[in-house]
């Protein structure tokens, strides 16, 4: 058994090493890094798009969202990529004011909570943000996002920074969307609360799993993770009253990309069940589109916001600084 | 360059109205050391004897003035450039290479050494009283057999200026009379143009055909040795070897 | 003495020094140019890069400077002060104890240890800290039951320096350890003769070395914990913790302000030039007459109650540093490590790992010595009673001043240099191993310098005798001497690009996938335990390492 897999493996290495020769037609998509990894959606997406348009796609892969932007930004109207995949809503206002991006044509019948109306960016895929707890060492988790503002102190939840993480921006966004300007007081009480404020959702959670907090700052699809990979309902996703903050996972084509027939072609792809089928269980996300085959059931036990809270991308662009730096001030007291 | 150099004359050496600055202290020199000779080079501490030798050396480059050697002016020279070999106190060979090593670096800074390097090496080895010892290290050597190296060094070096900065000051008075014994006879061979650095007359006496006196950063006084050494002597320098015969 | 030289510096002309011929010439001297115009290329390039990119727009600049900045900056200075004085006030002693017993229990082994701290990102380490003495921590129950009510772990500052201190105490041990044993075995013979007890020996001899060897280390250690970024954030417990890192990374992260990055690295960069130029007056920097060491063996007598109290120092320096790695351990152990070793990726990334750290560190070691050889060249030429150059400085403590520019501002000013001429991606690889070379450089130097002076001192006059110059002199003289401390330093520089992943981070994509990033993915897409196995890997790899360049080291040497 290994050795016929690594003899497949070596000739589909040959095979690879070969194919340029040939000179197919080559799309760029710039991403993030887990979408890529051999777990995440990229392998599959790459075949499945490889076997529809018989060209080859060329994925790059940066730490995150953010660095994604910043990487075509360092690169400027001379980027290579054709296509950025993995913005979020909270980055396509800025994203659009670098004019490194043009409008989309097509739109296909999309499934996002609120709706989509975007000329530069297609979303495809979607999740929520919220407060995952450890259910072995918290019996009562909090019901609400003023739940967890005043409840007890000594329960500790990790977080992340809004001036270097995007679910720390996204909790920003949620306490702001929810207490409107009494933001600032509400993070005096919840400041207590929490444990401590990391650069980035990865060393939060680690935190978490490693039990120095009973909650922690994540998504609805946290919990899926746990359950269909790890078999365990140890972790799950506290449903708050109020709503959960939703972010919405965006590609769009550069000014690079504008000249490649293909990027309209994978735009159209994205939004089809051969990409979205691929998604739930890799990036561990809602699809944004139809998809052929059902939900893995995990989906199903997953926490259903009552309401879907949201502000526009030019709302954030525009306050921003002011509510991060309201949050900094709050929080340095 | 091989050990064995026919008889020749030495060199002149010339320190033209040299002067020199180290911190607060000035030092002048303007003497001329007698053509393939051994000049024995004495005064107080702080007179400005290894001064003197570093000017010649290059190890100090004069303010004013010009260091020439056979007529040359070598003032500006990097010390490796110049045509002199000195003997330090101390601190003369490199602890982790043996003796043959220590001696070859004479003839080639970068240790390529050939068949009749060897051959040199090995005849300056017998020369100093040091055969059968070219595998050893310098820890396993006694004070008087480090010094003797760094002769041979100077020996297969064959440059016509040979500079002693007290190098047997550390030795027993047995010790150090076959060491001058041997500096002798090597200098009446290479008629090299020696200074010697010492603050002992009896040793000054015993090899040196010239006494230069140094006192507060210039030549004071300076002669034969066998003037030098006489009841009518300079008067400076007579205080001072009293002084030292006495200490 | 040492602060009348330095007043008698203040005076002198410091470029009449530098223009000397004699010292151009001098082929050392060249060596050490050419490695300060690498890093002056690899720093100003940067800076060109990103104020070219703000077009005259330094409005970010001008905001850079309000209260919320004036706070930090207390901040920042303050816990660098702290973790400083706390890693590098033990490890004078540790190192001491180390130097006294050379035949102790496992002292090579806590040695080689001791250097891989410096390889471990700083999530891995912040979490083996955390396994210790964090809410859930070993200690927990313990500590709960000592304060009486839950232990609130150490979030704050008492964590931020917990874990600096676990960085830096034992590289400081490494570094004074090196000072020490310049100390030639003849003044330890002279000492024993005299009948020197603890203190006087201490005193006379000890100290004279350490006290040279201290406001280089003291530096390198604030220079680490001015830019500390990840350990911060994690263990300081809110936003109150922050330091200028966190703002230069945000400005150029998130904000994408050039300007204001810019701006906020120099200011980082003065603040630490002051404090360096404080910290240079607690120590001297002559060097100690020093006579053809031909003793071999040390000869000392030390007393029962004092091998105790060295023991027990070591034994707690150890403890301290071993916790960490041994929760580190325990939690990698617990990772389905046979799977992750069979991994193409994880070989893939071990192999760009180790070829980025060996490249690294072989680069770091050379520009170093060309540093540490140019500056004794040229301390050489100026003779004892003028003062220091700025060219000197430079070649000293000055190349130093590198660490506190954070790789990603260099990485993004050279992309937007770059840009213009190519793809700046092509390069990755060459501008990880510059900048991963240059930020372990100052450790190197400081790991090489005592040595390379002490031997100098002894050998300078007799090498310009014999015209031992260049390669010749490299070889023959300086190299037999110094293969112990280069083996030390390139261990150092390559621990430090081992765990590097500031320019990684930036530079990162498939084709550049190293053990650390690789540890960050898997962390980011659930796998804590792959990542906790990874960490040990790490760790491991970074072990054999260093074990095989003591090797090196030890290899021929007399």
């Amino acid at each position: 058994m290994r050795k016929t897999l690594s003899a497949l493996i070596s000739s589909l290495a040959f095979a690879a090493a070969t194919l340029p020769a040939i000179a197919k037609e080559k799309l760029t998509i710039y991403t993030y890094e887990s979408f890529t990894a051999e777990w995440g959606p990229g392998p599959q997406v790459k075949k499945a798009f490889e076997a529809d348009c018989d060209c080859e796609v060329d994925f790059v892969s940066v730490a995150d969202g953010v660095a994604l932007l910043n990487r075509v930004k360092l690169e400027g109207a001379a980027t290579k990529a054709d296509i950025v995949l993995g913005l979020d809503t909270n980055l396509t206002a800025d994203a659009k004011a670098s004019g490194l991006f043009t409008p989309h044509g097509a739109t296909a019948a999309l499934d996002v909570p609120g709706g989509w109306n975007d000329d530069t960016f297609v979303p495809y895929d979607y999740g929520y943000f919220a407060v995952v707890y450890d259910t072995e060492k918290l019996k009562t988790p909090p019901a609400s996002l003023k739940d967890l503002v005043e409840g007890d102190a000594s329960q500790k939840i990790a977080i992340q920074d809004p001036r270097t993480s995007t679910p720390g921006l996204g909790l920003l966004l949620w306490v702001r969307s929810v207490y409107g300007d009494k933001a600032p007081e509400a993070w005096a009480k919840l400041k207590n609360r929490v444990l401590t404020v990391t650069p980035g959702w990865s060393e939060a959670y680690g935190l978490f799993t490693k039990g120095e907090a009973p909650m922690v700052l994540s998504y609805t699809t946290s919990p899926a993770y746990h359950m269909v990979a790890e078999k365990t309902d140890r972790y799950q996703a506290a449903s708050f009253s109020e709503g959960h903050y939703l972010q919405v996972e965006v590609a769009g084509i550069t000014t690079t990309g504008a000249k490649n027939p293909l990027s309209e072609k994978f735009m159209a792809f994205m939004t089809s069940p051969k990409f979205q089928d691929v998604v739930p269980e890799t990036n561990w996300m809602f699809p944004a589109g139809k998809m052929d085959k059902p939900l893995d059931p995990a989906f199903d036990k997953l926490v259903k916001p009552a309401k879907t809270l949201a502000f526009s991308p030019e709302e954030i662009a525009k306050n921003r600084k002011a509510w991060v730096d309201e949050w900094l001030n709050v929080m340095s007291k | 360059m091989t050990a064995d150099m026919p008889l020749r004359q030495g060199v002149s050496l010339h320190l033209d109205r040299t002067t020199f600055r180290y911190g607060e202290v000035g030092f002048a020199f303007d003497v001329e050391f007698p053509t393939g000779e051994i000049t024995a080079v004495m005064g107080p501490s702080g007179s400005g004897k290894s001064t003197l030798l570093n000017l010649v050396a290059g190890f100090e480059t004069p303010r004013s003035g010009r260091v020439l050697i056979g007529g040359k002016d070598f003032s500006d020279a990097s010390p490796s450039e110049r045509p002199v070999s000195m003997v330090f106190q101390e601190n003369n060979l490199f602890a982790h290479l043996d003796v043959f090593r220590n001696v070859g670096l004479g003839i080639s800074p970068s240790l390529a050494l050939t068949a009749a390097d060897h051959a040199a090496i090995a005849d300056a080895l017998a020369r100093t009283g040091l055969a059968g010892k070219d595998k050893r290290l310098p820890r396993e050597l006694s004070g008087g057999e480090r010094q003797r190296v760094a002769l041979a060094r100077a020996l297969v070096r064959d440059r016509p200026v040979l500079l002693l900065d007290e190098p047997f000051a550390s030795l027993g008075p047995a010790l150090r009379e076959d060491m001058l014994d041997l500096v002798a006879a090597v200098q009446t061979e290479r008629k090299m143009t020696t200074l010697f650095v010492t603050h002992q007359p009896r040793d000054a006496r015993r090899i040196a055909a010239h006494v230069v006196f140094l006192e507060s950063g210039t030549v004071a006084a300076s002669g034969r040795a066998g003037d030098f050494f006489s009841a009518s002597g300079p008067a400076a320098f007579q205080r001072y070897a009293g002084a030292a015969d006495e200490g | 003495m040492a602060q009348r030289d330095e007043q008698i510096g203040t005076t002198a002309n410091p470029l009449s020094q530098a223009a000397h011929p004699a010292a151009l010439r001098d082929r050392r001297v060249g060596a050490g140019m050419a490695a300060l115009a690498f890093v002056a290329i690899l720093i100003g390039g940067a800076f060109l890069g990103l104020a070219i990119e703000s077009a005259g727009d330094f409005s970010g600049a001008a905001t850079a400077l309000d209260s919320y900045l004036f706070r930090i900056v207390r901040f920042t200075l303050w816990q660098a002060l702290l973790s400083t004085c706390l890693s590098v006030v033990p490890a004078l002693f540790v190192a001491r104890a180390l130097a006294r017993h050379p035949g102790f229990f496992g002292r090579n082994f806590i040695l080689q240890l001791f250097a891989v701290p410096l390889a471990l990102p700083a999530i891995v380490a912040a979490l083996g800290v955390l396994a210790l003495y964090g809410r859930a921590g070993y200690f927990a129950s313990f500590l709960t039951k000592i304060a009486g009510e839950d232990w609130p772990g150490i979030y704050g500052l008492s964590g931020i320096l917990v874990a600096h201190v676990f960085f830096n105490l034992p590289l400081c041990v490494r570094l004074f350890l090196e000072a020490l044993q310049t100390v030639p075995a003849d003044q330890w013979r002279l000492a024993s003769q005299l009948g020197m007890g603890v203190r006087p020996a201490f005193r006379f001899i000890e100290w004279p070395a350490l006290k040279q060897a201290l406001p280089g280390v003291a530096g390198l250690v604030f220079m680490l914990c001015i830019t500390s970024f990840t350990i911060v954030l994690i263990l300081g417990g809110g936003p109150r913790a922050t330091t200028l890192e966190v703002a230069i990374y945000q400005a150029l992260r998130f904000d994408f302000d050039p300007a204001r990055a810019v701006a906020l690295t120099l200011l980082q960069v003065l603040l630490t030039f002051a404090v360096v130029a404080l910290l240079s007056g607690l120590g001297a920097n002559t060097t100690a007459e020093t006579g053809l060491s031909v003793a071999r063996r040390r000869y000392l007598s030390i007393g029962g109650g004092e091998t105790v109290l060295n023991a027990l120092l070591i034994m707690l320096a150890l403890l301290f540093v071993a916790g960490p790695m041994m929760a580190t351990i325990a939690a990698g152990l617990q990772s389905d490590l046979v799977r992750l070793i069979g991994e193409p990726a994880v070989h893939r990334a071990t192999t760009t790992s180790a070829a980025l750290a060996f490249l690294s560190a072989l680069l770091a070691t050379a520009l170093s010595l060309s540093l540490v050889m140019a500056r004794h060249g040229l301390a050489g030429r100026r003779g004892r009673t003028s003062g220091r150059s700025l060219l000197e400085y430079a070649t000293d403590t000055g190349a130093g001043f590198v660490l506190v520019v954070p790789p990603i501002v260099i990485g993004a000013g050279w992309f937007l240099l770059l840009r213009h001429v190519g793809s700046a991606f092509a390069i990755a690889p060459v501008m990880v191993v510059a900048v991963n070379a240059t930020m372990a450089m100052p450790f190197a130097l400081r790991a090489i310098r005592p040595a390379y002076d002490a031997a100098s001192e002894r050998h300078e006059r007799l090498c310009a005798q014999l015209g031992i110059t260049g390669w010749a002199r490299l070889r023959l003289i300086d190299w037999p001497v110094l293969q112990r401390p280069l083996a030390t330093a390139f261990a150092f520089a390559m621990a430090l690009s081992l765990g590097d992943l500031g320019v990684i981070a930036l530079f990162g994509s498939d084709s550049l996938q190293t053990l650390p990033y690789l540890l960050l993915a898997r962390m980011g897409s659930y796998r804590t335990a792959d990542a906790a196995g990874l960490a040990l890997l790490l760790g491991l790899v970074c072990f054999a390492l260093i074990l095989l360049a003591d090797r090196l080291g030890k290899e021929r040497s007399p």
